[in-house]
């Protein structure tokens, strides 16, 4: 090691972490709560004040919405496909079908965005798990093909069939009342998401979605139908790029086939590999930074992909275990250097 | 008890592709049986087993359950009856603790509805009724082996794990795929009182094994399987006598002699 003193070595110590955030330890003294408290504080205080922080810059107060509209399809990514089991491109797909459900309910049915985003978030969940249920049988890669037939497949019966709006898409929709709301949905329905999924897997419940993951023919031979959960897991993970999608659609004001772009498939997956997978946090940390990168990189011009790519490929050849995981086994960690 | 089967087979076969894996098998497992399935490798024991219990659909034949007609049934609906089963590759999920295996199957609607688990929604109650059967099975609550993840536990507990996933259920019927493969002597020798432990218990069990000296002494009745085909049953006794199964483990004696 080029740093390395003479006399001294470096003392690594672990901290017995399953001490420290099991049982009555970890609430005995303020400093326990701090170091329990202060990772979480620091992202929900984060995001909680993200636009307040942003409202002098309205370009990233946008950027944000962004942000968390992938997020949101990053975590539904990571939980299919770290807990679960099924490796979902079908991203573009949620995003697109959360998008005309939105706008159908808007310019049809004249309901406000409030109504609509709760509703085409369940609509579209029922809708992408309905569609998704001959594929379930599928594991790994051979998921992962079909999954991605269905945003292509979507965007090209749209415009053939030229329904709704075929290729010019519903336009003029209602926006939200203000960019505040548009911002708080979004923030907050991302927290909860992120609250309820890394709640569920942890629960009894998520064990048996691990157990579908880990070995299906046990939790068969268990007397569990697996079908049933993955069911209910493709519907949690669609849900929520519905919901984004139509919180996307009101955003714009339009709802269109690019809403169906493979972007919101790639890209939560990009996240989830900087991120970390299996942590939920990780994707959302990656999609920060991913959506951050990739604005900054916009004065490159065509260059912008090359160099995004290259930073991607770092990541995965020098980090491939992701930021939140090696931030998380660090923070466990001591290191300082000692005299011999 | 009744003479009314527990389980009867008629008459199944399965063939994969030209392979006849089998042909015509039928058999009867009556309530507190024992039943040893034996026969050389690729005699179609497996794959026996996969179709009494759904995991392959059989070309032909039926599988009587209860005097349920459960042939080709999904996987979870036969164990939702009462009939599970082991794996003989163990696949545990490695990175939970022991205990923690048995939540899936403690969470399924037969552990719920049979009241060993009461379900009353108290925190951790499922964790308690694991960490009991996981006792009653041989692991040492005071060692605190029930914790450790299994990724560290040796073979004789993994085997152990997975006929617990299968007790969680409350079943009738155990169908054991070689649980004394892998294990050391001493390890065995602490398996086959558990399996007549279990027996009294009231669970009927059907073993697949190539450890013929252990089954021998557990298994009331026995089956040979070859080729796909039933050629003996009976006591272990007129079992090894048979001309067909000595054959079929050693060659004839022909065979034999021509290579002495």
């Amino acid at each position: 090691m080029a740093n390395q003193k003479k006399d001294h070595r470096k003392e690594r110590l672990d901290r017995g972490i399953k001490v420290r955030t099991d049982g009555v330890y970890a609430i005995s003294h303020w400093t326990e709560m701090t170091y329990l408290l202060a990772p979480r504080a620091l992202l929900i205080g984060g995001l909680l004040a993200a636009p307040l922080i942003l409202s002098y810059f309205p370009y990233w107060q946008r950027v944000l919405s962004i942000i968390c509209i992938y997020a949101l399809l990053a975590i539904g990514f990571d939980f299919l496909a770290n807990y679960v089991g099924l490796v979902s491109l079908g991203g573009g797909f949620y995003v697109g079908v959360g998008a005309y459900c939105a706008a159908l309910l808007n310019s049809h049915l004249g309901l406000p965005p409030i109504v609509t985003v709760p509703l085409a978030t369940l609509i579209g969940g029922i809708i992408c798990t309905i569609l998704f249920l001959p594929c379930l049988p599928l594991r790994g890669v051979y998921f992962a093909i079909v999954s991605l037939m269905f945003p292509l497949l979507a965007a090209r019966i749209i415009e053939a069939l030229n329904i709704f709006g075929g290729t010019d898409g519903i336009m003029g929709l209602d926006g939200f009342s203000s960019g505040w709301v548009e911002q708080y949905v979004l923030v907050c329905a991302l927290l909860v998401s992120l609250f309820v999924l890394r709640r569920l897997v942890i629960e009894d419940v998520g064990l048996v979605f691990r157990g579908v993951k880990d070995n299906d023919q046990a939790v068969k031979a268990s007397a569990i139908n697996i079908t049933t959960y993955k069911g209910i897991a493709v519907f949690i993970s669609s849900a929520l790029g519905c919901l984004g999608g139509a919180t996307l659609a009101h955003i714009y004001n339009w709802a269109g086939l690019s809403q169906f772009g493979l972007d919101y498939s790639i890209i939560p997956i990009a996240a989830t590999v900087v991120g970390g997978g299996g942590t939920l946090v990780g994707p959302v940390i990656g999609c920060i930074l991913l959506v951050w990168l990739s604005e900054e990189l916009r004065d490159l011009g065509t260059l912008r992909i090359a160099v995004y790519a290259l930073v991607l490929t770092a990541f995965i050849v020098f980090k491939s275990e992701g930021i939140m995981n090696f931030a998380t086994r660090k923070y466990q960690q001591f290191e300082r250097w000692v005299h011999i | 008890m009744n003479n009314k089967p527990l389980l009867k087979v008629e008459n199944v076969s399965k063939a994969f592709g030209g392979v006849l894996a089998l042909s015509g098998v039928s058999l009867e497992v009556h309530h507190g049986d024992i039943l040893g399935i034996i026969g050389p490798n690729g005699s179609g024991k497996t794959t026996l087993v996969n179709a009494i219990t759904g995991f392959i659909r059989s070309d032909r034949g039926t599988v009587l359950f209860k005097d349920r007609n459960i042939t080709n049934w999904p996987p979870h609906k036969i164990a939702d009856l009462g009939l599970t089963r082991t794996f003989q590759v163990m696949r545990p999920y490695y990175s939970l603790p022991a205990f923690k295996n048995l939540i899936v199957p403690l969470f399924s609607g037969r552990a719920r509805r049979s009241g060993g688990w009461r379900g009353g929604g108290k925190l951790g109650s499922r964790d308690t009724v694991a960490i009991d059967i996981l006792e009653e099975i041989g692991f040492e609550r005071d060692s605190y082996v029930p914790y450790k993840p299994a990724s560290s536990l040796p073979t004789g507990y993994l085997k152990r794990l997975e006929l617990a996933r299968c007790l969680a259920l409350r079943p009738e019927l155990v169908i054991c795929d070689e649980v004394f493969s892998g294990l050391s002597m001493s390890e065995m020798a602490s398996m086959v009182p558990l399996m007549e432990k279990l027996r009294m218990e009231g669970i009927t069990l059907i073993m697949v094994e190539h450890r013929l000296r252990e089954l021998f002494r557990i298994a009331n009745r026995l089956i040979v399987l070859n080729f796909g085909l039933k050629i003996g049953e009976g006591t272990s006794e007129e079992v090894m006598d048979s001309k067909e199964v000595k054959e079929a483990y050693f060659g004839s004696e022909e065979e034999v002699f021509s290579y002495v």
